[in-house]
């Protein structure tokens, strides 16, 4: 007699699974469909009533030159950040992950960053680079004019990287110390027999053997870089100046909730949804392809 | 999480009105009053809220803080459309069109008459009063806190270039400033160039010299009106600016610098500003032991006869959809507000200036601008009724003007930052303004404004 538990009808399967697919429904595909709606629609705001306009909203979105900058405003962020939120977290795990001296307190110091929310860890940067109150007053005081987050467009970026990439340092530092140290040490032992030293060890052994959660964090932090800046902008920099911070996730808020343009927002943000689903089928069907899975 | 947050603020506070608001017997009337200011201010109101409350019996005003008047618009609205709105929400001057086309409001005056409350509406300032009424003049909702903005300027350093008044012309200011500058003063005058600056710097000054921002006066005459401050006098006013700034005779300051406007002129880092009436009991209570300053009218150029500034801050407009007793509530909370001896427990604890005629009396009788920390509040009301309000200084009616504020923020940090000429900023900020307004109007077919 078979002794495995089998389920003769496939109702009851789903019904084991009806918790959790109303769950995805009501907080994923029902307000997804709904901005789908709302994008193709005109909304006054009090709920008033809507206009059907079809893709009237993308074309005005797409044929605006503000919004095509905010895509690259976004771009930009993204790339400089995810790359310095990842290598310099690489470069602290494998260091960490050497037991120098005084490493379990990096161990522990270093997560701290992700567990500080963006907002209050927005308000500290803004103070540390202050140009005429904070650390870099310092700077400007040695290079007049050097700093001006205020007017120069390219050190209000730098300013919200910097915000982004110190908190992200923190969340991808656990992940690559935890690939560290799954790392056989006889592999590594054995390698340090052969003669090769730290750096050889490094990219021979180390890096191929956590290509996957290089990749892993790759995603995520792309992702998050397109999501999670918000409350670092809206304190930061508001989007300013002259829009060179306007990331396309803070546009979205700007225009639904302070310009009541809801239908707008919709459109965008179903714009940004489309493009971080791109961008991961891209590095799913191309960067993945490199990675070794043990 | 922010935008998640309020929406659960909303939520918690629409579901905390609808348990309170079912009636018991000998209880008061409840209803709820959502207002956008915070701080200091908001324990102001609070008080007043409890002053209401303690001066009857028959109804209980639950006020409720929503932090800014961006949420407040934006939880009233997430409110109204779960049927769940306050009775009475505190709306800011720029909000104004979007609420007369909601159509989620009862009209103010009606509400009063219903109640039997007789409201002088003659005794309001005009300049006040304008602002917020219709095209005919009806008001749809009680202006509440109100404030003008006024030149602030510190008498020790104009004493040193041998001046005891503050400069009227805009002339007189660029030969007072680069004095400023000659007498060693690093920061002569502060500005900042961000979305809230349109107000002083672009609305204000419009008003003053008997501009107009945009065509159908304003937007008073209908949905399609368009701006036109790309060529009106604004762009010789930003054109001087820049060059003051270019010459080091005006500096930029901003909470993200590292100090704010109003900061920097307490502390005695900058010698002029012009912000509104509001902060003069912040610089009062922040200045720098010592200093003398003072305040005056926002200057005009030469030769301009001088038209009435514009009130900002905010109204109260009574939401449609509750109950015959919340309105018998909310009507007699108005009426608690439109009390002069409301205006000066108003006015002494904020900067905000009194809103009636019978009010700016009563707080003059009183002794209240006789005095030290709030002499010189009395210039606001002089600025607010420099004469009878034009077709074109009633006000500003545009649809979603806090976007458009928005992108006169950005043309001038771009024009500051010398990416684009004075010009060519102001012809964008006109070209994206106008794009919005076309928005706004698509979103609205065929109806007007009141």
């Amino acid at each position: 007699m078979e002794k495995r538990v089998t389920f003769s009808r496939s109702t009851i399967g789903i019904l084991f699974a009806v918790p959790q697919l109303l769950l995805i429904f009501t907080f994923f595909y029902w307000p997804a469909g709904q901005a789908v709606y709302w994008s193709l629609t005109l909304q006054q705001p009090w709920g008033g009533g809507n206009i059907w306009v079809g893709l009237d909203n993308f074309r005005s979105i797409l044929s605006n030159a503000d919004y095509w900058n905010s895509i690259t405003a976004s771009l930009i962020f993204a790339a400089i950040s995810t790359g310095l939120a990842m290598v310099i977290a690489l470069v602290l795990a494998a260091l960490t992950d050497r037991q120098l001296a005084g490493s379990w307190l990096y161990r522990v110091v270093l997560i701290w960053p992700y567990g500080i929310a963006a907002p209050a860890l927005a308000l500290a940067f803004r103070f540390i680079l202050a140009p005429e109150a904070g650390f870099m007053a310092v700077v400007n005081r040695v290079w007049p004019g050097f700093w001006d987050p205020g007017l120069d467009g390219a050190d209000a970026m730098a300013s919200i990287i910097v915000a982004f990439s110190w908190k992200y340092v923190g969340y991808n530092f656990i992940f690559f110390l935890a690939a560290f140290q799954a790392i056989p040490r006889s592999l590594m032992e054995a390698a340090a027999m052969d003669g090769s030293g730290v750096l050889r060890r490094f990219w021979d052994i180390q890096f191929p053997l956590i290509t996957p959660t290089i990749f892993f964090l790759l995603v995520i932090n792309i992702t998050e870089s397109f999501q999670d800046s918000f409350g670092i902008v809206d304190i930061m920099t508001s989007g300013g100046p002259a829009n060179a911070t306007n990331l396309m996730v803070y546009k979205i808020y700007s225009d639904g909730f302070k310009g009541l343009d809801y239908s707008g927002a919709a459109a965008q943000s179903i714009i940004l949804m489309v493009l971080i689903v791109a961008l991961t089928i891209v590095q799913f069907r191309f960067i993945e392809r490199r990675v070794h899975y043990r | 999480m922010t935008i998640i947050k309020r929406g659960l603020a909303a939520l918690a506070a629409g579901a905390l009105s609808t348990a309170l608001a079912i009636p018991a017997f000998a209880e008061p009337v409840k209803f709820d009053f959502w207002f956008g200011l915070s701080g200091d201010l908001a324990r102001v109101v609070d008080t007043l809220c409890k002053n209401f409350n303690a001066s009857q019996m028959d109804y209980e005003v639950v006020c409720t803080s929503q932090g800014n008047y961006d949420a407040t618009l934006q939880n009233t609205i997430a409110a109204f459309r779960a049927g769940k709105q306050p009775a009475v929400v505190q709306v800011y001057d720029v909000g104004t069109a979007t609420m007369m086309l909601s159509g989620a409001y009862k009209p103010a005056d009606k509400l009063m008459e219903e109640n039997g409350y007789k409201i002088d509406y003659a005794d309001y300032f005009p300049g006040i009063a304008r602002y917020y009424a219709t095209s005919k003049g009806e008001m749809l909702s009680f202006p509440f806190n109100s404030s003008t903005p006024l030149m602030y300027w510190n008498k020790d350093a104009f004493a040193k270039i041998g001046k005891t008044e503050a400069p009227k012309t805009w002339e007189d200011v660029g030969a007072d400033l680069k004095a400023l500058k000659d007498a060693g003063y690093e920061c002569p005058m502060a500005i900042n160039i961000s979305a809230n600056e349109s107000w002083q710097i672009m609305e204000q000054f419009s008003a003053i010299h008997n501009q107009p921002i945009a065509t159908k006066n304003n937007g008073y005459d209908g949905l399609d009106a368009r701006l036109e401050v790309n060529k009106t006098k604004f762009v010789q006013y930003v054109t001087d600016l820049k060059k003051w700034y270019d010459a080091g005779l005006i500096k930029i300051k901003s909470k993200d610098l590292g100090q704010d406007m109003v900061q920097a002129f307490a502390t005695g880092t900058c010698q002029v500003i012009m912000t509104s009436v509001g902060d003069h009991g912040t610089v009062g209570k922040t200045q720098k032991e010592g200093m003398n300053w003072d305040v005056a009218e926002l200057p005009v150029y030469a030769g301009t006869e001088r038209k009435n500034s514009l009130v900002g801050g905010a109204s109260l407009w009574v939401l449609s959809g509750k109950s015959d007793a919340e309105y018998k509530g909310a009507a007699a909370f108005l009426n608690f507000i439109h009390d002069p001896k409301t205006a000066l427990f108003w006015s002494t604890n904020t900067g905000y200036i009194p809103v009636t005629k019978s009010g700016f009396e009563y707080l003059k009788s009183q002794g209240f601008y006789d005095k030290a920390p709030y002499k010189g509040r009395e210039t606001a009301i002089a600025s607010l009724t420099a004469s009878e309000p034009t077709e074109i200084t009633r006000g500003v009616r545009l649809g979603n003007f806090t976007q458009i504020r928005a992108e006169f923020g950005t043309q001038m940090q771009a024009i500051f930052a010398n990416k684009v000429s004075v010009q060519e900023g102001l012809d964008t900020l006109v070209k994206n303004g106008d794009a919005i307004l076309d928005r706004f109007q698509q979103t609205y077919p065929g109806k007007t404004l009141p």
